[in-house]
């Protein structure tokens, strides 16, 4: 484990005019650790998420990241350019809707290859190899390449939402509910596959879930939220082996066994 | 009165002409960047032109000669309204001889004859935002022309190999302009993309319906995008100008019968008339001749 | 000798919010330790809270007083209070666990369950295989579920992959937690000689047995743990 963490979140809170988005949220993500977020609808997570991954503002505090020159760069501050190459190079965003987060009227190739472009990648027969393995990685088949995602199952469109986020190798990336809308087996498939990538790649995730299943099998660590509050956190098998506040009790009896 | 009294010089009144030629000036002095302008109504339906019109109004003098070429034709219905237009608002000179003219607006195509220093080409511009075909937020394309953000523009050209198996965008080709905007040439062919580098002459692009403005101030890089392992080409044709025999330059094709004949000749009618009448013929032209 | 193991003055209770706020207290003055090549085995009748002090040990239970101090890489780490992220690295490189149950994930094979915790550690794929596949062997499993994922395994299948995942490593401390409630008499005789070669190397073994015939064979020393019920305490 490295010696510094990636991300430091030093008590951001968002307001929407008078209403509480999320409020004096701090913690560190380091590198390699998986950290769910979860908590019921208007609890605060995918605000938490949004200021953390500077699709939003916070109302205060400070979210810094640990650039790969080794500084810490507090995002607010960061020029919209430099900010926005790091969204597409050492991040990556993977939205709950597929179509949000892909560019549905071109082809599987080219939703992957777009970030390699984006950073100057100018031979045509090495994006499309590149292409290929991550589609392989992603278990879609080859002959889907220029098939538009359109023409995609939802499981499938969520595989390449994932490997067109992976393909420059981000260090960290963001998920807002992203087995949300899929049947239960193709989310088992995504699931493991995410897992699996998480490990292979020591990528640190900050996962939004409302699935305590989700977080169990992908996390290291948990925070519970409910009204904009972190209302306990700590590692994943405690929270849900013994959780201690009410509304994790509640939230972790909640859970339909099979 | 007279019908002329009825008008300002070249339609546009003084204030508006002002606004169009500040609009010219920021954009030449960011050669490529996309100037917002107070577009006018004009006595023509968007996709006529009104962009171009509305840059030539605010650029013309009395003394300028005026060329109108539509798909590099000057009798064309659109070329011939518009110069008829200029004619009657502005009273200026026309002709259809390129060397000739001071100011040419274009539809969709560059002259054959090399622009010379002091002309002013003036492109119609349908869609000026050449990130449009895949973004289609305006605050977006905006943000990416300012971060210079282009990869978008290369994913076009891979759609276009992955389906093609090579680029087949053969107008409207993207070009990156001074090394900074990336700009749309407007619905030219590619083939005039290479004339655009380094011209002697000024290039302005009118949009009327959205409102822009660009150019490419003379002596200026004009780079077509492409691919390591895809440059880019022209496009080539096997044969010459069936009327004046003219070689590498851009042709149209000419059906002639219901039988599936046809004939390619040049686009560009200026130049094709001229080369006839300093004696070269096309294979066509020779056997007509040869029939009579 | 060295001692990897102490656990001093823990205390554990449960606060039922959904029950009226009920505070169920489970253990209080917990302390012990365990010695390197020593296996101790929790003893007293069910529901005193032998599990609970396993769990706490591995920190899927927080702790209400005390301190759980392990050696870890030549230093002393308080598991009651680490942070997360030290727990798991505790977990990775010095503390193992062999749950009573399998918890199955998805698709991969029994195999790559049983090598992930040398993955992990950043053991190569084949290497990490071959040990995987020498455990299996040891433990009956039939090589052809080797490939298949456990989820659909019998009880004693299962049992038999998660024992096999928490002896891959050279954990120096290991947590046992009835790892031979289903296994037949044979498999289970494998498991005895198992934590036999641990506790030769070295291995700090603290175990949960119901059947005598293994805690005897196993255990160097019985802790009742009803000691350190409260329950024992009012009766």
């Amino acid at each position: 484990m490295s010696a510094v963490p990636l991300l430091k979140v030093n008590d951001v809170s968002k307001f929407y005019g008078s209403r509480i988005g999320c409020r004096n949220v701090s913690f560190e993500l380091w590198p390699g650790e998986v950290l769910a977020i979860v908590g019921e609808s208007g609890s605060g997570k995918t605000t938490l998420l949004s200021c953390l991954s500077t699709r939003l503002m916070p109302s205060s505090g400070v979210v810094e990241y640990h650039m790969r020159d080794g500084q810490y760069r507090d995002l607010a501050r960061m020029g919209e350019a430099e900010r926005r190459f790091l969204m597409r190079t050492d991040w990556g965003f993977v939205h709950q809707n597929p179509a949000d987060g892909l560019r549905m009227t071109v082809s599987a190739g080219a939703n992957v290859g777009e970030r390699l472009m984006a950073v100057g990648d100018r031979h045509y027969g090495n994006i499309r190899a590149t292409a290929t393995d991550w589609l392989r990685r992603v278990e879609i088949e080859e002959d889907r390449i220029d098939d538009q995602p359109r023409a995609f199952s939802g499981g499938m469109r969520q595989r390449l939402q994932i490997a067109r986020n992976l393909v420059t190798s981000p260090r960290l990336v963001f998920m807002d509910e992203p087995t949300g809308g899929l049947d239960v087996s193709v989310q088992a498939r995504l699931l493991d596959l995410v897992r699996g990538l998480v490990h292979d790649l020591g990528l640190s995730a900050i996962i939004v879930t409302h699935d305590l299943a989700v977080a169990r099998l992908l996390s290291h660590r948990m925070m519970v939220m409910k009204d904009g509050l972190v209302i306990e956190q700590g590692l994943t098998d405690r929270v849900l082996d013994d959780p201690r506040e009410p509304y994790t009790q509640l939230l972790v009896s909640s859970i339909l066994q099979v | 009165m007279t019908d002329l009294a009825t008008y300002n010089f070249a339609y546009l009144d003084e204030q508006t002409k002002r606004m169009i030629r500040r609009a010219i000036l920021k954009a030449i002095s960011i050669p490529g960047y996309q100037v917002p302008f107070a577009s006018r109504e004009m006595p023509m339906p968007y996709g006529w032109g009104t962009g171009g019109v509305q840059v030539t109004a605010a650029i013309l003098g009395p003394d300028d000669v005026l060329k109108v070429i539509d798909q590099g034709a000057d009798d064309t219905t659109n070329a011939v309204s518009i110069r008829a237009f200029f004619q009657k608002v502005a009273n200026v000179a026309v002709t259809t001889k390129t060397r000739e003219a001071t100011i040419i607006q274009t539809r969709h195509r560059i002259p054959e004859e090399t622009l010379t220093a002091g002309q002013t080409l003036v492109y119609q511009v349908p869609i000026p935002e050449p990130l449009r075909f895949l973004e289609p937020r305006e605050t977006e394309t905006r943000k990416m022309h300012a971060l210079e953000e282009y990869g978008l523009m290369h994913v076009k050209l891979y759609e276009d190999i992955a389906r093609n198996g090579h680029i087949a965008t053969t107008y409207a080709y993207p070009v990156k302009v001074e090394g900074r905007y990336v700009m749309d040439p407007s619905p030219t062919p590619k083939f005039d993309n290479p004339k655009m580098h380094m011209s002697e002459a000024l290039q302005l692009f009118g949009a009327g319906r959205e409102k822009r403005i660009y150019a490419v101030p003379p002596y200026t890089e004009v780079v077509s995008l492409d691919f390591e392992d895809h440059p880019f080409e022209i496009q080539h044709f096997d044969k010459p100008c069936a009327l004046c025999g003219a070689e590498h330059v851009y042709l149209d094709e000419v059906v002639l019968d219901d039988k599936g004949g046809r004939m390619f000749v040049c686009s560009d009618t200026d130049h094709c008339e001229d080369r006839r009448e300093h004696g070269h013929a096309g294979h066509l032209l020779a056997q007509q001749e040869a029939a009579e | 000798m060295p001692t990897p193991l102490v656990v001093s003055e823990v205390a554990k209770s449960f606060t039922m919010h959904l029950r009226d706020g009920i505070r169920l207290p489970v253990v209080s003055g917990v302390s012990f330790s365990v010695k390197k090549g020593e296996c101790v085995v929790l003893g007293g009748p069910s529901g005193v809270g032998k599990s609970s002090i396993l769990k706490m040990l591995y920190g899927n239970y927080a702790v209400d007083a005390g301190q759980i101090l392990i050696e870890h890489h030549g230093h002393l780490v308080d598991l009651a209070k680490a942070a997360p992220r030290s727990v798991l690295e505790v977990r990775r490189d010095t503390l193992g666990y062999v749950s009573q149950f399998l918890r199955v994930v998805p698709r991969v094979s029994a195999l790559d369950v049983v090598a992930e915790p040398l993955l992990a550690r950043g053991a190569a794929q084949d290497e990490a295989r071959e040990k995987a596949s020498e455990l299996l062997a040891k433990l009956n499993l039939p090589r052809e579920l080797w490939q298949l994922p456990p989820a659909t395994f019998s009880g004693g299948e299962q049992q038999r992959v998660n024992i096999a995942r928490g002896f891959i490593t050279d954990h120096e401390i290991l947590l046992l937690d009835e790892p031979t409630a289903s296994l037949d008499a044979k498999n289970r005789r494998v498991v005895v000689e198992m934590i036999a070669a641990k506790k030769a190397e070295g291995v700090a073994l603290l175990g949960i047995f119901h059947d005598e015939e293994v805690r005897d064979a196993v255990a160097d020393r019985i802790l009742d743990v009803s000691a350190f019920s409260p329950r024992k305490a009012a009766a």
